[in-house]
């Protein structure tokens, strides 16, 4: 997958007319983008019109719907939304023909136009258009329905449009957060599960603090939890169903079991355990319940993820001396040794897209939030703190969230982008700590 | 380590109910005799009256270094303790918790907290303690002792901590 969309700004090349084109000349014109990957990019100047309603409680839904996508491309750092309060055609009247010398006069080089209706059957509908100012081309044309009460979702598939046409990436804002909310004493933290919306909303707890819980990670249908329960002194890997709220035990295996992911294709789960004090890597196939030991060292051998593909395990050990990052084969052949430097390397995760896996790392009495390709080379470090750790991707792979903890404070979630340069915190009713991002929520 | 523990069983054996810290070398010095004080008869002391710093001087936990799991001479001492009160109330159980400080990360730290657990716990059965009496857990980094973001609080917060679960608490 190409980096940058087919055109990009400030570089412009030549685009021939897509699939949703309206009838302008077919031929090739200058189009706006985005570079995702250029961290000197300005953010792009959108106009993001509230689509048009009639009845008053479309409206005000057709005012939601705009307040949300406003939010989530402001949010990548990659958009700048124009101020309302600029826009010359204000009501989203000229659906279908802007007048697109008012909107370049403003400054926008994207325009968000579309109307909202209120189905009888309790239905919300928005019909959509993206548009590029400079050549008045319609770039996304689309409509969305829902049921009105899962509204949200219809403007974040509306963002995920946007910001795939202007990117050329997939979006990441149809997505959901699973984190440990935190709360109460240092020396008595309560722990909690608890499931919100990428951008907060539809906040809620999925356990009720009486056993730690720590380290949730989503199956590939974002429908269930793998996770490390503390039941009745006995911390053991746990699946939880998010809409059932069935709890699952992994096996129920003699000694501790920890640090779980699913595999991508969901049919095993990937985690440590701790024989007579050692800790190994084992992957179980959820469907037959067998079990297989992949690490035979006496190291800790911890935090193993799966590549994209199901081929490779990456994973953290210490059988070096100090905390290192490494590569195996699925099966746990072929082990080596990726990350070289100095410093303590942990929390190995494979990016969705397969290119580059996230880490922690220790050094110097600090923590850091870094990338590295599977092959060690090209470490960038993208945040620092004095506790920072736990990366999970955003399902495009070009977006990280973390926790991190200053000195004297407690533990909260941030974002940061693949150019370290827009790190966001990522606001929680309570402390926050394990974030783990879904894929992409399915239709 | 197996030697160790030999050498451990050894000194038991010369110091009777070995119920002081040692301050002997370990090295150099094998064949020195241990003399201590016997403490009033550990059958009539719970476990929180034997640990009670300001009555025993014995400590229901031991510490570690920085991201490492071997027992300190100091760390034996206690341990050996320990011992001799799981050999005065046969009844009783042992839980040992392995615990980390916060500067390392949260599953590492759970795999050390087992390493660190499974120490005192090797240690005990060395020490002649049926294997049977003896659980582990590890809290990594999730349980501190001590609130704290400097070396002081992590000293304290890099522990094993011994409860006893079933009789003689």
């Amino acid at each position: 997958m190409p980096l940058t969309s087919p055109i990009s700004r400030p570089c412009r090349r030549l685009f021939l007319a897509g699939l949703f084109a309206v009838a302008l000349p077919a031929m090739a014109a200058a189009q706006v983008t985005v570079r995702i990957d250029d961290p000197n990019f300005e953010p792009l100047p959108i106009a993001i019109v509230v689509p048009q309603a009639s009845a008053g409680d479309e409206r005000t839904t057709a005012e939601q719907i705009a307040g949300v996508v406003t939010d989530d491309l402001e949010g990548s750092g990659l958009f700048r939304p124009v101020d309302p309060n600029a826009f010359v055609q204000r009501d989203g009247s000229e659906v279908l023909a802007p007048r697109f010398n008012d909107w370049k006069g403003i400054g926008a080089e994207a325009l968000v136009t579309g109307r909202v209706f209120h189905r009888t059957n309790g239905d919300v509908r928005i019909e959509f258009r993206l548009w590029d100012v400079s050549t008045g081309r319609q770039l996304v044309g689309r409509a969305l329905e829902t049921r009105r009460a899962n509204w949200r979702r219809l403007a974040h598939k509306m963002s995920d449009a946007i910001y795939r046409r202007l990117t050329g990436e997939r979006g990441y804002f149809d997505t959901r957060i699973v984190y440990v909310a935190e709360s109460g004493p240092v020396l008595n933290r309560v722990k909690r599960l608890a499931i919100m919306d990428q951008d907060g909303a539809n906040h809620r707890f999925l356990t009720n603090g009486e056993n730690l819980v720590l380290t949730p990670r989503f199956s590939p249908s974002a429908q269930e939890i793998t996770y490390l329960e503390y039941v009745g002194q006995r911390p053991r890997v746990y699946i939880l169903n998010i809409d059932t709220g069935r709890r699952e035990i992994v096996g129920d295996f003699a000694g501790m079991t920890f640090a779980p992911r699913f595999s991508p294709d969901g049919n095993k789960i990937v985690m440590s355990m701790a024989r007579h004090g050692n800790s190994e890597i084992f992957a179980m196939d959820l469907r037959t319940r067998a079990t297989k030991q992949l690490t035979r060292h006496q190291a800790i051998d911890t935090s193993p993820c799966y590549s994209p593909d199901g081929s490779k395990i990456t994973f953290n050990s210490d059988r070096s001396g100090r905390q290192k990052i490494y590569v195996m084969n699925a099966d746990g052949s072929g082990v080596r040794r990726i990350s070289n430097r100095a410093g303590r390397y942990a929390t190995p995760v494979w990016s969705p897209r397969g290119d580059l896996i996230a880490f922690t790392k220790l050094e110097e009495g600090n923590f850091f939030i870094g990338v590295m390709r599977p092959d060690g080379e090209g470490e960038r470090i993208l945040a620092e703190g004095f506790l920072a750790e736990g990366p999970t991707w955003a399902p495009n792979g070009r977006v990280l969230m973390f926790f991190k903890k200053p000195r004297g404070g407690t533990a909260k979630l941030y974002s940061v982008d693949l150019t370290g340069r827009n790190e966001r915190p990522v606001e929680t009713p309570v402390s926050a700590s394990d974030p783990a991002w879904s894929p992409l929520l399915k239709d | 380590m197996k030697l160790r523990f030999a050498l451990v069983v050894l000194a038991i054996g010369l110091a009777s109910a070995g119920c002081t810290k040692s301050s002997g070398k370990s090295t150099g010095d094998n064949n020195s005799v241990r003399q201590s004080e016997l403490a009033r008869p550990l059958p009539g002391k719970t476990w929180q009256e034997f640990t009670e710093p300001s009555k025993n001087g014995y400590s229901d936990r031991v510490f570690f270094a920085y991201d490492r799991f071997d027992l300190d001479e100091d760390a034996q001492a206690t341990i050996r303790a320990w011992s001799e009160w799981l050999r005065a109330h046969r009844d009783a159980g042992i839980l040992v918790e392995g615990h980390a400080d916060e500067r390392g990360t949260r599953e590492y730290n759970l795999g050390l907290g087992a390493k660190r657990a499974t120490a005192i716990r090797d240690m005990l059965i060395a020490l002649g303690v049926n294997a049977g009496r003896i659980r582990t857990i590890s809290y990594g980094k999730e349980r501190p002792a001590v609130a704290g973001e400097d070396e002081t609080a992590y000293q304290q917060n890099r522990r094993g901590v011994a409860r006893p679960t079933t009789g003689g608490a």
